[in-house]
């Protein structure tokens, strides 16, 4: 349903964005992950048809960016980082307004904007000046302006950067309530989010594509032997013991220390967690805490960027 | 064209519920209105007609002021806030948000130059005035203001905020207002272009006097013509950047 082939963009020498080739089916909520700097926000935004690829093609349902611009334009939603709002008008104004401009009839937005209103969770927001509204309201007016037109393709540039935990869950609400009427391209860095928001992951780095997949795929590309993060109760000695002793503990590094607390990551060679736990308690150290760091979606990510791997 | 109306309605609207708008409003008609007293209202016995004439060409100038402080925000502000996104994204094109905008605050400048009307009804209570030069005066005012607005409207669509956009459209408004002046000292056949280029001297004058002049008219409007034509070049070239 959309179609990302070739696209590179650059801005005088520099490379911004570079070969990224991608498809997204209908309906689909695809996240959009990348460090400050990968070439996201330059990538989503020849996508959205603000700014002129350098070479590649977009097609959204049919619709090529370059042969039909203004058609194109009117398939597609988007909110930038920071919404853009007119806050001298009420909500419902600024939707009004919006719908207008993108060539809806009156009778057509006002049989639109409840269901927006209430996609958007802005139920008795409405007659209120956009300039009195939280943050958090502000970004579901920004949500609401990107599919007030019924885009096929809606595209939010890090829709929860700001946001209290709060309206983070709500705003995962609202994102995934989208997918039953578009496509929706979801950018951002705060990586569980997105992998709780999305069915799928394209990662970026330096401006190129180096991997595509679910949470699940992506971890299993970029699999290593077990790593732990583990926080102990144990002098150093006796920890550095049992794990010298220990058959499956490849290498170990005290990360930090304090007093009862020792915190250390160890690489596995075999899937032994319960082994090592049986060996810690039985030589009388505390396991207060254990997290399977390479099980973790920042692991994942760094690895993927760290090895530029395609 | 519905697109058009909407943008112009909006860019007018704003200007009537923001105190910007009634900032500009306020200080163009006090303005006005104590030039008028103090220089076009003298103690000295005069005829309606010269009085009248002064009162145009006092009002020329804040139109002319008005028109430079309507446009700076016009589309230097949708990019300070980023806002432009907006427009960028609406299946329209540069041509119908320039005409729109361009539209909106002439809208504005018209109510501003209209809202002094009292003043010739001040004279004609006090003696007598014609109202073909009420009529052909507020015509000249409202061409020069359509130049004024568009000249504004480039300086707003090059610069990247809004006291920029100001200090660039006051700017090349100067340079268009000293074509008369640089006539006067520059050889023919120069000379004759650049006191025709001017914006006011000689194709205001005839407005002042009540007289329409089809050529004035036709200046004015190639003007409005050629700045809003610049302006819509500058956006699509910003786009295509």
């Amino acid at each position: 349903m959309i179609e990302v082939q070739s696209l590179s963009r650059f801005y005088g020498a520099h490379r911004a964005v570079s070969d990224v080739s991608f498809s997204i089916q209908a309906n689909e909520v695809v996240g959009f992950l990348g460090l400050n700097g990968a070439g996201k926000s330059t990538t989503l935004k020849v996508i959205a048809g603000l700014l002129l690829p350098s070479s590649g093609t977009v097609v959204v349902d049919n619709v090529d960016m370059a042969t039909a611009p203004v058609s194109f334009r009117s398939q597609i939603g988007f909110l930038p980082e920071d919404p853009p709002l007119h806050t001298e008008m009420t909500v419902t104004e600024f939707l009004t307004y919006l719908g207008g401009i993108r060539g809806m009839s009156g009778r057509d937005i006002a049989a639109r904007l409840p269901v927006v209103i209430a996609a958007c969770q802005l139920k008795g927001q409405e007659d209120r000046l956009i300039a009195e509204l939280s943050h958090g309201f502000r970004k579901r007016v920004g949500i609401a302006q990107a599919i007030i037109h019924r885009p096929k393709l809606v595209i939010l540039d890090e829709p929860i950067s700001g946001l209290d935990p709060y309206q983070i869950v709500e705003m995962r609400e609202v994102i995934r309530g989208l997918s039953s009427e578009a496509t929706v391209l979801v950018s951002s860095h705060i990586l569980s989010e997105i992998s709780q928001t999305c069915d799928r992951l394209l990662v970026l780095h330096k401006g190129k594509l180096v991997a595509t997949g679910s949470e699940e795929e992506l971890a299993k590309r970029v699999s290593t032997s077990p790593l732990l993060e583990m926080t102990l109760i144990s002098d150093l000695e006796r920890l550095k013991s049992v794990l010298d002793a220990h058959d499956s503990v490849d290498d170990y590094k005290v990360v930090a220390q304090q007093d009862p607390y020792v915190k250390v990551e160890v690489q596995l060679n075999a899937e032994a967690h319960d082994d090592l736990i049986i060996a810690m308690v039985g030589a009388g150290i505390g396991v207060r805490r254990m997290v399977d760091a390479h099980g973790e979606l920042e692991a994942t990510f760094l690895n993927l960027t760290r090895g530029e791997s395609a | 064209m519905r697109e058009i109306v909407l943008l112009a309605r909006r860019e007018l609207s704003a200007y009537l519920n923001t105190s910007w708008g009634y900032a500009i409003l306020l200080v163009m008609l006090v303005l006005d209105g104590l030039m008028f007293n103090a220089f076009a209202m003298t103690n000295q016995a005069r005829f309606s007609a010269d009085v009248l004439e002064d009162f145009f060409f006092y009002s020329s100038g804040t139109t002319m002021i008005a028109g430079v402080l309507l446009t700076m925000r016009l589309l230097a502000e949708e990019r300070q806030t980023g806002t432009m996104v907006l427009l960028q994204l609406a299946p329209i094109n540069e041509a119908q948000i320039v005409i729109g905008k361009f539209l909106g605050a002439f809208g504005f400048l018209s109510i501003i130059t209209l809202l002094t009307i009292y003043m010739p009804i001040l004279i004609e209570v006090n003696g007598k005035v014609s109202w073909g030069q009420i009529g052909a005066g507020y015509l000249g005012l409202l061409s020069l203001g359509a130049a004024t607005i568009a000249i504004g409207t480039l300086g707003s669509a090059i610069a990247k905020n809004q006291l920029f956009a100001a200090v660039l459209g006051g700017g090349i408004l100067v340079l268009m207002l000293l074509g008369w002046l640089l006539g006067r000292v520059t050889e023919p056949p120069v000379s004759g272009v650049l006191s025709y280029a001017a914006l006011f001297d000689r194709h205001f004058q005839p407005f002042q006097r009540g007289r329409i002049n089809t050529e004035s008219l036709i200046y004015y409007a190639s003007v409005t013509f050629g700045f809003l034509l610049l302006s819509i070049r500058v956006l699509q070239s910003r786009r295509l950047s």
